[in-house]
């Protein structure tokens, strides 16, 4: 599939294109399909190919195409508004209780089509899991919160089973030895950093093969964001993550490749030390020094 | 000046007032170098001069007007000559109506002793001077006012501060109105309530089981036993607020739940002001609509049926009353469950369930409290209701559960207690307060109760 990519090509074309000003000068068609660095993938977890996601008459995502690797960790970077979320969501189709939201090009989970009309979103979304940037636990016990997945899936045949799941998911999310005393209380009481966990515990309690992430710790103190940033890398052992973030230091510390988007374009795809220390499209260099100079 | 141009006038100097505070607020702030240097804006000078302006002179014209009559009523009477003097208040008002007749020209002076006919006179003359003596001081005191307050303008002078604290006052004062009328009220029906139950026992009207309020005038009277016990109103209370309920419960959710769930934004744009369109039909519409097509609808399939059924059923007035009702409920249970944040449905959705499972599982729990609210609001609205039962479920004092008997509520018997001659003292007359007590009692507990729901709900999110 690689072979056939066109994308690739294009480095060199960018590179010794005369440098624009970063952020202005460079219009849509320097930029779109163009993206520079290592997009693909072999046997890809996600074959995203030609993306585009229309609000209404508004192209958010520009014709993006990307690979994800099997249990990989890829961080989506750039501006807000660049439509990282918009893409993120078409993974799991969360668009589609977005009334204008229209999705275009080919979006494969394992070889197969996401946007298949005749697919079941109930079991994608099994096996794609969803962490969102504010914590948002069920005003529910911390166990129900946690048991909702498997038993909406049926996932538990017994008791036993359920509670079993429920306390593997709290090990998982690294929740379990501060709530096992009350998991009976609601999830809404515990603190912010804790909801954000038990939202972790409550994705992986499906037991899911990817885990989206858009900006989980935007919300979270650093010491919560510490503790989320350490169980990512303890995640990414059995699972994909792709997750969202609008710290540069965070994406360096917990991901393998990072992305960065612009304007709805995907700019460059890279080995994260790549983007951060040699990044080879100038707008990523601006945003990069930007923020860290 | 007729009082109805003397508010005009006074409207028209405060207008004034506020056109003079203005201009020299600017005036004395030129010198100065500009409005900055004075301690408020220009308005709040002028707003405060308006204030001094009509203020006074408007509680003035208030009181005057209110205590005007009583006042040259008690100066005529008392010139009348001892032999006229009224020894009772029914006979004063007598006199007094007899006099104000003659003043107005209704009755002719001939008619009249002559001493009415002078008093007639002497009214018309106090009138006049009232009148008078009104529109002089009202205009000298908004005109002094204006001036005071003119004069007082001064570039030291925080008139901001001082038009807000009266504002605040007069705002304190509309609301402590409301609630003074609330509490005269309920004092007025206690203290009614309490003559009843002089009358009437505590154990008969709370436990007894038939309701007859007809006492009998004369000692041979037949068929006027007076029974007072509520429980039939009572019981005819809660079958039809029970049938209300039953519609309007379960279609009012539904319909929220789809509207706020399922329905793309026109068709909600379109539907939700329909639904609430139903809650703007005045009751009494709904009345001859249960009386003249749904009753007789449920008349007639019941002896299809084979069943005794009268044409006055409490079943016709629950079914027409829950429809009522259906956009109370779903128009607040609509708002509740929009406020569940849309993350919940969000958490709900990616975790692979259904939208009716976030429904079910996710959203009504969370919106449960809140929509409780709103049926027991709902309820009390139903309670209150009279003009459908009187209509459609009839008058008859029946203690029954049968929803195809004619049954009667607390408020149709009120309504049927009061209107008509009645002399006020009679037990039938106070056995109205009594049930405007209870029901008051109750409709506040549920209201409170909704209250207390509604809000702890609220912190839920907060
Ligand atoms: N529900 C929506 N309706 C219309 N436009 C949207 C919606 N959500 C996002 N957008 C638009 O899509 C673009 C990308 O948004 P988003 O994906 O949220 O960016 P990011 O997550 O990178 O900050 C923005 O211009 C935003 O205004
Ligand atoms: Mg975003």
């Amino acid at each position: 599939m690689n072979t056939m990519n066109p994308v690739i090509d294009q480095d060199a074309k960018v590179e010794k294109a005369p440098e624009p000003p970063a952020g202005n000068g460079i219009n849509d068609a320097d930029l779109e399909g163009r993206t520079v660095g290592r997009p693909f993938a072999d046997a890809p977890k996600f074959s995203l190919r030609d993306v585009e996601v229309f609000y209404g008459e508004t192209r958010a995502i520009k014709r993006i195409s990307l690979d994800i690797a099997r249990n990989e960790v890829i961080a989506f970077i750039g501006p807000s508004g660049c439509g990282k979320s918009t893409f993120l969501r078409c993974l799991n189709r969360m668009n589609d209780s977005i009334d204008i939201c229209r999705v275009k090009g080919q979006l494969q989970l394992d070889g197969h089509d996401i946007y298949d009309p005749k697919r079941d979103v109930v079991e994608l979304r099994a096996r794609v899991g969803m962490v969102f940037q504010k914590p948002n636990p069920f005003p529910k016990s911390i166990y129900d919160n946690v048991a909702y997945g498997p038993r909406i899936h049926g996932l538990a045949n017994r008791k036993s089973d359920l509670d079993d799941i429920v306390e593997r998911s709290l090990r998982g999310a690294g929740l379990w030895n501060e709530v096992k005393d009350r998991l009976d209380t609601p999830g809404t009481g515990l603190s912010g950093g804790q909801q954000q966990r038990l939202c972790i515990a409550r994705a992986i309690a499906v037991s899911p093969e990817v885990v989206l992430m858009d900006e989980p710790c935007s919300a979270l103190d650093p010491i919560a964001t510490a503790r989320i940033e350490e169980l990512i890398a303890e995640l990414s052992e059995s699972y994909t993550i792709i997750i969202v973030t609008h710290s540069m230091q965070q994406a360096a510390r917990v991901s393998d490749r990072t992305a960065y988007f612009h304007l709805g374009h995907l700019v460059e795809v890279n080995e994260t030390n790549k983007v951060f220390t040699t990044p080879q499209h100038p707008l990523t260099e601006s945003y990069i020094t930007g923020r860290f100079g | 000046m007729q009082p109805g141009n003397l508010f005009p006038l006074v409207v028209v100097l405060i207008a004034i007032a506020f056109a003079l505070g203005y201009a020299r607020s600017r005036a004395i702030a030129t010198p100065l170098g500009g409005i900055r240097h004075l301690k408020s804006l220009p308005f709040y000078y002028a707003a405060r001069a308006s204030l001094w302006c009509g203020l006074p002179a408007l509680i003035i014209f208030a009181l005057w007007l209110g205590f005007e009559d009583k006042v040259i009523q008690t100066m005529v009477i008392g010139s009348l000559p001892a032999d006229l003097q009224p020894d009772s208040p029914g006979r004063a008002s007598l006199v007094l109506s007899q006099i104000s007749n003659v003043a107005s020209g209704a009755l002719s002076p001939k008619f009249v002793p002559e001493p009415i006919a002078g008093a007639a006179e002497r009214l018309m003359a106090l009138r006049a001077e009232s009148k008078m003596m009104m529109t002089l001081l009202v205009i000298c005191v908004a005109v002094l006012g204006a001036f005071v307050a003119w004069l007082r303008i001064a570039p030291h002078i925080n008139a901001r501060e001082k038009v807000e604290s009266t504002l605040r006052k007069i705002f304190f004062m509309c609301a402590g109105l409301a609630i003074l009328t609330t509490v005269g009220i309920i004092f007025s029906v206690i203290f009614e309530t309490i003559h009843f139950f002089n009358k009437v026992s505590f154990v008969e009207f709370f436990f007894g089981t038939s309701w007859s309020p007809q006492t009998a005038i004369r000692a041979d009277q037949v068929g006027s036993s007076g029974a007072f016990g509520m429980i039939p109103l009572f019981v005819g209370t809660l079958l039809i607020s029970g049938i209300a309920m039953l519609v309007a419960v379960p279609v009012g959710l539904m319909s929220a739940i789809y509207l706020s769930e399922y329905a793309s934004r026109r068709m909600r744009g379109i539907v939700k002001p329909l639904l609430e369109l139903l809650a703007g039909v005045p009751t009494v519409v709904y009345g001859f609509f249960a009386a003249l097509t749904v009753a007789p609808f449920i008349a007639d399939a019941a002896s299809w049926l084979g069943i005794d059924a009268s044409t006055e059923s409490a079943l016709a007035a629950g079914l027409v009353m829950g429809i009522m009702i259906i956009p109370f409920v779903s128009s607040l249970s609509d708002d509740v469950i929009n406020a569940v944040p849309q993350t919940m449905r969000d958490g709900s959705l990616a975790l692979g369930a259904t939208q009716a499972e976030t429904m079910t599982k996710v959203i009504f729990p969370a919106a449960l409290p809140g929509i409780m609210g709103g049926i027991l609001l709902a309820v009390s609205r139903a309670i209150g209701e009279t003009m459908i039962v009187v209509m459609a479920a009839g008058l008859a004092a029946n203690l029954t559960i049968n929803p195809l008997e004619a049954v009667t509520t607390v408020t149709v018997q009120i309504v049927t207690l009061l209107t008509g001659d009645q002399e006020f003292d009679s037990a039938k007359t106070l056995s109205a307060f009594a049930l405007g007590m209870m029901l008051f009692i109750v409709t506040l507990a549920l209201n409170v109760l909704a209250l207390h729901v509604v809000r702890k709900y609220r912190e839920q999110y907060e």
